[in-house]
C-alpha cells in the first residue's frame, strides 16, 4: 500500500530543503538586523554625547559649530545642509526633469540609446571625483568669477552645484519612470482632440505624472542632504565654523561635513564630546533622510497604483 | 484666434476651413519647450564632458612623468613621485569584501523574498520596506555603523581600523542594492519555468538552484557589478572608520589602510609649492582618473550585460 512516507521523498532531500530555507531566511533577516543596529548605534552614541555635555541643550544653540570648544550649534550645520540642498535642487530639478521629459517624450530611439547610458555613467561618477571637480573647476572658474569672490574662496554655492550634478541622474531616472508610466492612451486622446506635442506634454503628461515627479524631487533632496564628500571638500569650513546664515556665497558646514570631521581626527581625539557629537548628528541625518525617503516612497507607490 | 465668419471676411466657409487647415503657423511654444529640453539634456552632458576633460587634462602631466609607476608606487610627500599602490590595495580588498560578503548574502535574501516568502505576510512586507529604506540611508551613516560594530565591537576579528573593516562596511553599504537588483532579476524569470520544474517533482530549492538562478544570473551579475562600482567610489564611510589620509608606506591586512577615493579626497585640498610643475591637484586628478576608469569600466560592463539580457528576454 502507498503511504504518505513514500511520497515525501528521501529524508536527506527534505533535510536539505529545510536547511536552504533557513539559510535564505537568515539572509533576509540580516537586512533587518542592519537597520536595528544602525538605530542602536546612533541612539546609544547620542545619549553618550548628551551625557558628556550634561544634557545641556543650551550648547546646541550657540554662535556656531566649534566641537573643540564644546560649542555644538546644530542650527549652523542644519542651515548649511539645507542651503547646499536647495542649491543642489536648483541644478537637479531643471536638468534632471528636462532630461527625463526629453528622453521619454521627444528623443528618437537612436538618441535615447546614446543619452541614457551617458546619464548612467554620470550616475556612476564617485562623489570624491565631483568634489575634486568642484575644487579645481566650479569654484575657481565658475562661481568665484561670476560673483567676484577672491580666487581661493570656498562657498556653499559651489558645493551645492557639485551636489546638484551628483543628484541629476537620480532625479532624471525616477522622473523618467514616472513619465513612462503615463499610459499612451492619454497622449493619444490629447492628440485626438487636436492638441500639439507641447500642450500634450505640458497639460496632459506632466500633470498625470506629478506625483512621480514630486517623489523624484523628494528622493533627490534626501540624497543631496546625505551627500558627504562634496560638502566636506568644497563647502568651506573644515570641521568648525560660525553660524553664517542663509547666504550661499558664504562658506559653510553641512551635517555630513561635521560628521566626517568629527571622526577624521587622530586617535587622541576619539572619545570625548567633540567626537561623540558624530552620533547625534548622524541620528538627526538618519531621521531626516528616512523621513524624506518614506514620503518619497509613498508618492512612488501612488504612481504605481494609479496606472 | 479670432472668429472669422464667412460674412465678415467676404469669403465662403469653405475658404476659411481650407485656409486654417493648410496655413503654416509656427508652433512657438512647442519650439521653446523643445529648445529648453534640449538645453537641459545638452548641458547635463556638457557638464559630464567638462568633468572628464578637466580630470584628464590635469592628470596627464602625472602620467607623462611617472607612467605605470604611479599605480605601483607608494604614497610619498612629493606629488611628482607619489604613487597610489596602497590605495589600490585597499580598494581591491573592498571589492573582494563586496564579492565575498554582500553578494552571497544579498542573493540569498533576494531568493528568500522572491521564491519563499509570501508577499501578503506582514513580516515580509516589513522586510521589503526596510530594504528600500536601507538603500536610501546616506553612506556616512554606514561609516558610523562600521566604526562602532567592526572597529570597536568586533575588534578581535577585524583588528580595528584595517582593510577587513573597510571591506565589511562597504559590503553592508551595498547589500540593499544587491538585494533589490537580484530581486528584480529573479522576478523577471517566467513563472512557466518554475511550474515546469515543480511539475516534474522538483523541490523548491531544486527549482531555485537549477531553473531560477541560472535564468536570473545575468541580471544578478549586473547588480553585482554595479554594487562593486559603487563600493569602489565611496569615500565617506572610509573617513569615519579611520582610513589613513596621509603617508602609508606599507600595506598589510592587519595594519591601517587607505583607498583610492581617500587619496583623491586628501590630495585635492593640499597646498602646493608655487614652483612645482606637478602639484597635488595633478596627483589627485590622476588618482581620480584611475578611479573613474575603474568605475566606468564596471558600469559599462553592467549596462552591456543588461542590454544583452533584455534582448534575450524579448527573444523568448
Amino acid at each position: 500500500m502507498l503511504t504518505v512516507q513514500d511520497l515525501q521523498g528521501s529524508r536527506r532531500r527534505r533535510r536539505r530543503e529545510r536547511t536552504m530555507r533557513v539559510v535564505f531566511q537568515l539572509a533576509a533577516v540580516a537586512s533587518m538586523l542592519i537597520s536595528i543596529l544602525i538605530l542602536v548605534v546612533l541612539v546609544r552614541g547620542s545619549i553618550n554625547f548628551l551625557r558628556l555635555v550634561d544634557w545641556d541643550l543650551g550648547l546646541l544653540s550657540d554662535t556656531g559649530w566649534f566641537p573643540r570648544r564644546e560649542r555644538f550649534d546644530l542650527r549652523t550645520i542644519f542651515v548649511g545642509s539645507v542651503v547646499m540642498g536647495v542649491v543642489a535642487m536648483f541644478v537637479a530639478v531643471p536638468f534632471g526633469l528636462g532630461t527625463a521629459v526629453y528622453l521619454s517624450e521627444y528623443a528618437p530611439r537612436r538618441v535615447r540609446r546614446v543619452v541614457k547610458p551617458i546619464i548612467e555613467i554620470l550616475a556612476g561618477i564617485p562623489s570624491v571625483v565631483v568634489g575634486f571637480f568642484v575644487l579645481s573647476f566650479i569654484a575657481p572658474d565658475v562661481v568665484n568669477n561670476l560673483f567676484d569672490e577672491p580666487a581661493g574662496a570656498k562657498t556653499m554655492l559651489a558645493a551645492g552645484l557639485g551636489i546638484g550634478i551628483l543628484v541629476i541622474p537620480i532625479m532624471a531616472s525616477v522622473s523618467e519612470d514616472a513619465l513612462s508610466a503615463v499610459p499612451n492612451s492619454l497622449r493619444e486622446a490629447s492628440y485626438g482632440c487636436g492638441a500639439r506635442k507641447a500642450s500634450t506634454v505640458m497639460r496632459v503628461v506632466l500633470p498625470a505624472s506629478v506625483s512621480g515627479i514630486v517623489a523624484a524631487s523628494i528622493i533627490a533632496v534626501s540624497r543631496a542632504i546625505g551627500e558627504t564628500m562634496v560638502a566636506t571638500m568644497a563647502a568651506g569650513y573644515d570641521g568648525s565654523g560660525p553660524y553664517e546664515g542663509w547666504n550661499p556665497l558664504n562658506p559653510g558646514l553641512s551635517m555630513t561635513g561635521a560628521m566626517t570631521n568629527a571622526a577624521g581626527g587622530t586617535d587622541a581625539t576619539r572619545g570625548g564630546a567633540p567626537f561623540e557629537a558624530l552620533f547625534l548628528v548622524g541620528l538627526l541625518l538618519f531621521l531626516i533622510t528616512l523621513g524624506l525617503n518614506v514620503v518619497g516612497d509613498r508618492f512612488v507607490q501612488r504612481v504605481r497604483q494609479k496606472y | 484666434m479670432s472668429i472669422v465668419t464667412p460674412a465678415s471676411a467676404g469669403r465662403t466657409a469653405r475658404d476659411v476651413v481650407t485656409a486654417s487647415l493648410t496655413r503654416r503657423e509656427r508652433d512657438v511654444t512647442g519650439i521653446v519647450l523643445l529648445v529648453l529640453l534640449l538645453l537641459a539634456s545638452g548641458l547635463t552632458m556638457l557638464v559630464l564632458f567638462t568633468l572628464l576633460t578637466q580630470i584628464f587634462v590635469e592628470a596627464l602631466p602625472v602620467f607623462q612623468e611617472q607612467g605605470v609607476d604611479f599605480l605601483t608606487g607608494t604614497i610619498g610627500s612629493d606629488p611628482a613621485t607619489s604613487g597610489i599602490w596602497p590605495g589600490l590595495y585597499g580598494s581591491l580588498f573592498i571589492g573582494m569584501g563586496v564579492v565575498l560578503v554582500a553578494i552571497p548574502l544579498g542573493v540569498a535574501a533576494a531568493v528568500y523574498l522572491e521564491e519563499y516568502a509570501r508577499t501578503t505576510n506582514r513580516v515580509t512586507r516589513l522586510v521589503l520596506v526596510n530594504i528600500r529604506n536601507l538603500a536610501g540611508v546616506p553612506a556616512v551613516i554606514y561609516g558610523v555603523l562600521g566604526l562602532t560594530i567592526f572597529v570597536n565591537w568586533l575588534e578581535p576579528v577585524t583588528q580595528g581600523e584595517t582593510v577587513v573593516t573597510a571591506a565589511l562596511t562597504m559590503a553592508v553599504l551595498v547589500l540593499p542594492i544587491v538585494i533589490i537588483t537580484s530581486m528584480e532579476a529573479i522576478r523577471a524569470v517566467p513563472q512557466g519555468l518554475r511550474d515546469a520544474g515543480y511539475g516534474v517533482g522538483a523541490s523548491r530549492w531544486e527549482v531555485t538552484r537549477h531553473h531560477v538562478l541560472p535564468y536570473a544570473a545575468p541580471g544578478v551579475l549586473t547588480g553585482t557589478v554595479l554594487s562593486i562600482a559603487r563600493a569602489l567610489g565611496e569615500a565617506a564611510p572610509l573617513i569615519i572608520i579611520g582610513a589613513i589620509t596621509g603617508l602609508l608606506p606599507a600595506t598589510s591586512v592587519t595594519g591601517r589602510f587607505t583607498a583610492v577615493p581617500m587619496l583623491i579626497y586628501n590630495w585635492s585640498g593640499r597646498p602646493d609649492s608655487p614652483e612645482a610643475e606637478i602639484g597635488w591637484a595633478n596627483a589627485a586628478a590622476a588618482a581620480g582618473l584611475v578611479l573613474l576608469v575603474l568605475v566606468i569600466l564596471f558600469n559599462t560592463a553592467a549596462i552591456l550585460l543588461r542590454n544583452r539580457f533584455e534582448k534575450r528576454r524579448t527573444g523568448t
